[in-house]
């Protein structure tokens, strides 16, 4: 039973990451920019937060400055992209590499250090039940906040008038042109809010859920939060729904493990990848799904009067 | 005020001199770096792009390292302009060299003794089955479920790499290695024959040059590479024409995957000559770059892929020399991408001087 306990526990920490970075790109593939550099952002933001913690110790610093790395890394995407409409794949794919070479580069120093210490947080009340309370109850804040992220996330795309031209201008950035909002400039406030969100997740994994630094520590959670929001259909809810799968089956090679199960580590440690491929295939195998759900600029550049 | 100008069509000037003005970009920002960390600025420079020239034995290693980079930068060239979206090539580099290496640890380990002159062959042969089939599955997944290339490829790497940790902790390790990760050493006769005595540089090399006019012909002489072409540039005119996007997709990726394997079992029957859980050093995401910055041709990946291979052998240097992390390679591999995109616009676009905004245009 405790071990089951322990097991949630484990799989809500796992998934909090690929949550907190799949609906920041949801953002901005909701507005129409497909940022490939997700992992690169993460990358980047993991080990600023990291060194944020190891000099000063403190968390919510930690976080502020994996924030600020994944916007600004963002920026220079979305400046790419959006201000000289370069291909967004390939502008993606040079901020995943950039960003691979540049944590470890930065990185180098940090190897075997650790990130200050571990604040305990416990719902308090709930903390105490039996069962429950290991399960759900005594996680780092930010894993309430990545569920919190959802619903606040879902009442901006839905109910808000911001949100309403967000989605106008992934579906139809020509018609949002067309009635006088500015499309370049909200694209690039969505690429760059999704940046900071990716690197609050890079500096999640690397101050609170590692809590250590080794070069390319995200080990593609980057790319499997992009897997994430076509699993979801760009829908919020189903986004934390698809993290907290990934973030179980991470856990259930360790699980297995310690059942000892007679699997090597090496063929377990594939799963989360292959759930990924697997997960990706079927919800890809009806192309007119894809498309309805699909916002229809995505992926596209757009140049006014171009 | 400065603003972009669609050119009525992409300007050839232009798409030669764009990855020049990247490479003396990156150069400058590069020696920025070097003199914001400390160090003398043309020493660094130095250290990553003429050190690695210094005399006949470096540039043959330059060479060693570019040949993977060639042949992987070929295959995905293909790719790219047939519009398939393979950022894999890590992963089936790591199965050529598996299936080769699986091979000549084969023939090793059961003495064959005949037939010696047809190991290299059979070796190299076995990479480029390994590679395409692991391209085949990212095919596979694109064609009968629609699942994105790009995805699919990349995580494939991650299981590729676990699968070579397996092999060589587990039921390949070299039983008298002293338990490291490691398998034995191949058979001198698996071995790819060496350019010259004394030398790593071997006939890979070679090969892979023979390869570059072959890639050649088939891209601009072959109705077949034309009709990939036409499919990456204008899907909507290739349907029309009745071209195949099916085909294409499938000629695309077993291409690139082959070529990918192929220089996965080189690397493994070349200079390593066993397996490690380090066999690549990121030579399938280092010959995205070699593509973008030859320009998607066969000749200019040559080009691109010694430049590449030089910052390689660079950050080894810069680490012996300078005391700097061997990271920084990966710093001006992903810097120099960028500046090539950006550079890239002016392939497309003129810069004009609008003297008055007009309504609408300053965005």
């Amino acid at each position: 039973m405790n071990e089951i306990a322990l097991l949630i526990a484990a799989t809500l920490a796992s998934g909090t990451p690929l949550a907190i970075a799949g609906l920041g790109l949801l953002i901005n593939e909701r507005a129409g920019v497909l940022n490939l550099g997700a992992e690169g952002m993460m990358l980047v933001a993991a080990i600023a937060g990291f060194a944020t913690a190891f000099h000063t110790g403190s968390h919510m610093l930690a976080f502020g400055a994996g924030a600020a790395a994944g916007a600004a890394s963002a920026a220079v995407f979305a400046a790419l992209v959006i201000g000289l409409n370069t291909n967004q794949y390939a502008t993606g794919l040079a901020l995943s590499l950039f960003g691979a070479g540049f944590s470890a580069f930065v990185g180098a120093g940090y190897a075997g250090k650790k990130p200050g210490e571990r604040m305990p947080f416990e719902v308090p009340g709930l903390a105490d039940l039996p069962f429950l309370g290991p399960a759900l109850f005594k996680q780092h804040p930010m894993v309430y906040a990545a569920i919190a992220l959802v619903p606040a996330l879902a009442w901006f795309l839905y109910r808000s008038r911001a949100g309403l031209v967000l989605r106008a201008i992934g579906e139809s950035p020509e018609s949002a042109h067309a009635l006088g909002y500015p499309v370049r400039g909200i694209r690039f406030a969505a690429v760059v809010t999704g940046g900071a969100l990716c690197g609050v997740a890079g500096a999640f994994i690397s101050v609170v859920y590692a809590p250590l630094w080794v070069e390319g520590l995200v080990a593609g959670r980057g790319w499997i939060a992009l897997a994430l929001t076509t699993f979801a259909t760009w829908r919020p809810a189903r986004v934390l729904l698809g993290a907290y799968l990934f973030g179980g089956v991470t856990m259930l090679q360790f699980a297995l493990q310690g059942a000892g199960v007679e699997v090597s580590s090496q063929l377990l440690a594939m799963l989360p990848y292959l759930a990924t491929i697997v997960v990706l295939a079927l919800m890809s195998r009806n192309p007119l799904w894809i498309r309805i759900n699909m916002p229809a600029s995505l992926g596209r550049p757009f140049h006014p009067g171009g | 005020m400065l603003r972009l100008e669609p050119r009525a069509r992409p300007s050839r000037p232009m798409s030669l001199a764009s990855p020049l003005i990247a490479v003396a970009l990156t150069l400058l920002l590069a020696g920025a770096l070097f003199a914001a960390l400390g160090k003398d600025p043309l020493q660094g420079l130095a250290v990553f792009f003429v050190e690695p020239l210094r005399n006949l034995r470096s540039i043959s290693e330059v060479l060693l390292k570019a040949t993977p980079l060639i042949l992987c930068a070929l295959g995905l060239s293909v790719c790219y302009r047939s519009n398939v979206w393979n950022i894999g090539a890590e992963g089936q580099f790591l199965l050529g060299a598996l299936a080769g290496g699986g091979v000549a640890l084969w023939l090793t380990t059961h003495g064959v003794s005949g037939l010696r002159g047809m190991f290299s062959p059979l070796v190299l042969a076995a990479g480029v089955i390994g590679g395409m089939a692991w391209a085949g599955i990212t095919a596979l997944l694109r064609d009968r479920f629609n699942a994105s290339e790009i995805l699919v490829s990349l995580m494939l790497v991650y299981v590729a790499q676990q699968l070579v940790n397996y092999l060589v902790f587990g039921p390949w390790k070299d039983p008298k290695g002293f338990n490291f990760p490691q398998t034995a050493t191949f058979d001198a006769a698996t071995w790819l024959p060496a350019l010259a005595a004394g030398y790593r540089l071997h006939w890979g090399f070679v090969l892979a040059l023979v390869l570059v006019a072959g890639f050649w012909a088939f891209l601009f002489r072959s109705w077949r590479g034309f009709q990939l072409q036409v499919g990456g540039l204008a899907p909507a005119a290739a349907r029309y024409a009745g071209f195949s996007a099916r085909r294409s997709l499938w000629t695309a990726l077993l291409i690139s995957g082959g070529m990918a394997g192929l220089a996965g079992a080189m690397e493994a029957a070349g200079p390593l000559r066993q397996l490690t859980p380090h066999i690549s050093t990121g030579y399938g995401f280092t010959a995205i770059i070699v593509c973008f910055v030859g320009r998607l041709h066969p000749l200019g990946v040559v080009f691109s892929s010694v430049l590449l291979s030089m910052m390689l052998i660079g950050g080894e240097l810069g680490q012996s020399r300078l005391g700097l992390p061997n990271a920084l390679t990966g710093v001006f591999q992903g810097l120099l991408l960028f500046l090539l995109l950006a550079c890239d616009t002016l392939v497309a676009y003129r810069l004009k001087w609008a003297v008055a905004a007009k309504p609408g245009a300053a965005a």
